[in-house]
């Protein structure tokens, strides 16, 4: 009867159930950016939280990543996810007896790690302070100091960078477990799973987290093509990125680009459980201090004075 | 009673008289020096690092340095030099020091420690050493100076005289690489 009534030309038959499964769906693919979705697209939107892959997933992981940066920046770049050696907590000892703040470290880590150049990321600030106050306030300290030449008399430098906490508060902030502290003591991110909301930046006491706030850019030629996932693989616009004791060299049993490139030798690296080694020497002999102690983040980066 | 006391005292000799014995022979049969011994209780970050950045860092064509000084008359005279290394302002430990304080006068491919022992000049750490006794320590752990290479396998080191100029040992000033952007001054 209402057919008659509703003059239906296609004559089409669709009752309420099929309308509704329908429409379902329908509402459930416009919800997808589907338009300009190819195969690597949905791999990576259905991508598992990267502690949950097994190893053939992870490797499937890498190979869609490595394609996609390939594309990006026309040349070859390879994606690692190299695993925690098994008895090593990585720490950093910086003498501030010998920095000069000549910020060579901050480049070096800039071209290592893949960071944007514009806008502008800089893993590692260097802070510069007058000499003489009564106590050492951070907020006193300069960080955009220029002169010809460094030191500059009467000023001393510190340093500052991701002090890879035993205890972050970072890893705790995050909503969807996205950055979180592997077995040799590296706080890493998932460049994946962030979903950009600032909470870490928020919890972090030391600045060390950084936002990409637009499209990073880094020139192809500039690019460090040896990355890992964890590490300084290209990031995307929108989500968290800090310094990851260059995971992608020490990993394999190389110096951090900044302990490499310090004209005055004033960064050290090491196994913290390996008693022969360089930074159990300066914690054991040395004027030991962590920034901001009395937060209990108990950082792994220790500040000394080796004269 | 005296042979029982007799074979209690000999009871007492043949067992203490072991640990007695043993502590003492090691030591009177070791002859080694004082300076060997030192170097068996060392633990193995004290010792001279063996990895170096070769050569020692010279100005081009000044080694070896008897190709001159060979044919010359050894003048051991503080002069002001006019004909040869007149680049060379000597600014290391005040007013008293001189080249043949550490530049051997008769071997002149040679340094020599104050002891008057010769060494080469990639082994120049034990001269320094002489007074800088507590950075060669720390040198020798890898805590002053610059390393690179692998944390936990082969490192390079480098020699004093990688990073100091040996006649004026204090770190030149640099130029700083450029300051972040301020947030005001992004577009």
């Amino acid at each position: 009867m209402s057919k008659k009534i509703r003059n239906n030309p296609l004559s089409l038959q669709l009752d309420r159930r099929k309308f509704l499964k329908g429409s379902a769906l329908g509402l459930a693919a416009s919800a997808l950016p589907l338009q300009n979705a190819d195969a690597s697209f949905i791999d990576a939107f259905f991508q598992k939280h990267f502690r949950e892959l097994n190893k053939k997933e992870i490797q499937e992981v890498l190979d869609r990543l490595e394609q996609e940066y390939s594309e990006q920046y026309s040349k070859h770049v390879s994606v690692k996810a190299t695993k925690a050696m098994p008895g090593v907590q990585f720490g950093y000892g910086l003498d501030l007896s010998r920095c000069i703040g000549c910020r060579r470290c901050v480049y070096a880590c800039v071209g290592e790690n893949n960071q944007s150049r514009d806008p502008q990321i800089h893993w590692i600030q260097v802070l510069s302070f007058k000499k003489g106050e009564k106590w050492t306030d951070l907020e006193d300290s300069d960080k955009y100091y220029n002169p010809d030449k460094v030191p500059e008399p009467d000023h001393w430098y510190m340093p500052v960078q991701c002090q890879q906490c035993r205890n972050p508060a970072c890893t705790r902030a995050c909503p969807t477990q996205a950055t979180w502290k592997e077995p040799d003591g590296i706080v890493v991110v998932d460049y994946n799973w962030c979903i950009g909301c600032r909470y870490c930046m928020a919890a972090c006491p030391y600045g060390a987290r950084h936002f990409n706030w637009g499209q990073p850019h880094i020139p192809n030629d500039e690019l460090n093509p040896e990355t890992h996932y964890l590490g300084n693989r290209p990031r995307y616009k929108g989500v968290v990125e800090k310094c990851t004791f260059c995971i992608q060299r020490t990993r394999d049993g190389r110096y951090p680009a900044c302990v490499e490139i310090c004209p005055v030798g004033a960064r050290k690296f090491g196994n913290l459980l390996d008693p022969s080694s360089e930074i159990r020497y300066c914690i054991e002999n040395k004027r030991v201090f962590r920034l901001k102690e009395e937060l209990n983040t108990l950082p792994k980066f220790y500040y000394f004075y080796a004269t | 009673m005296i042979i029982n006391q007799r074979t209690i005292f000999l009871l007492f000799l043949l067992l203490f008289g072991f640990f007695l014995i043993s502590p003492s022979r090691s030591f009177s049969s070791g002859s080694h020096s004082d300076a060997e011994m030192l170097q068996k209780t060392k633990t193995p970050e004290h010792e001279i690092p063996k990895y170096f950045v070769p050569p020692p860092p010279f100005s081009e064509g000044i080694f070896p340095c008897s190709d001159c000084h060979g044919e010359m008359e050894p003048n051991p005279e503080r002069r002001e030099l006019e004909e040869m290394h007149t680049n060379i302002h000597l600014k290391h430990a005040g007013p008293e020091q001189w080249c043949t304080d550490c530049h051997d006068l008769k071997n002149r491919d040679k340094l020599h420690l104050i002891n008057g022992k010769l060494i080469n000049f990639d082994e120049l750490y034990y001269l320094c050493g002489q007074c800088h006794g507590t950075i060669f320590r720390d040198w020798k752990a890898g805590v002053h100076g610059k390393r690179t290479g692998e944390w936990n396998g082969k490192k390079i080191y480098r020699l004093c005289t990688h990073c100091h100029n040996p006649h004026q040992p204090h770190f030149k000033p640099l130029k700083p690489k450029h300051p972040p952007e301020r947030p005001s001054d992004i577009k």
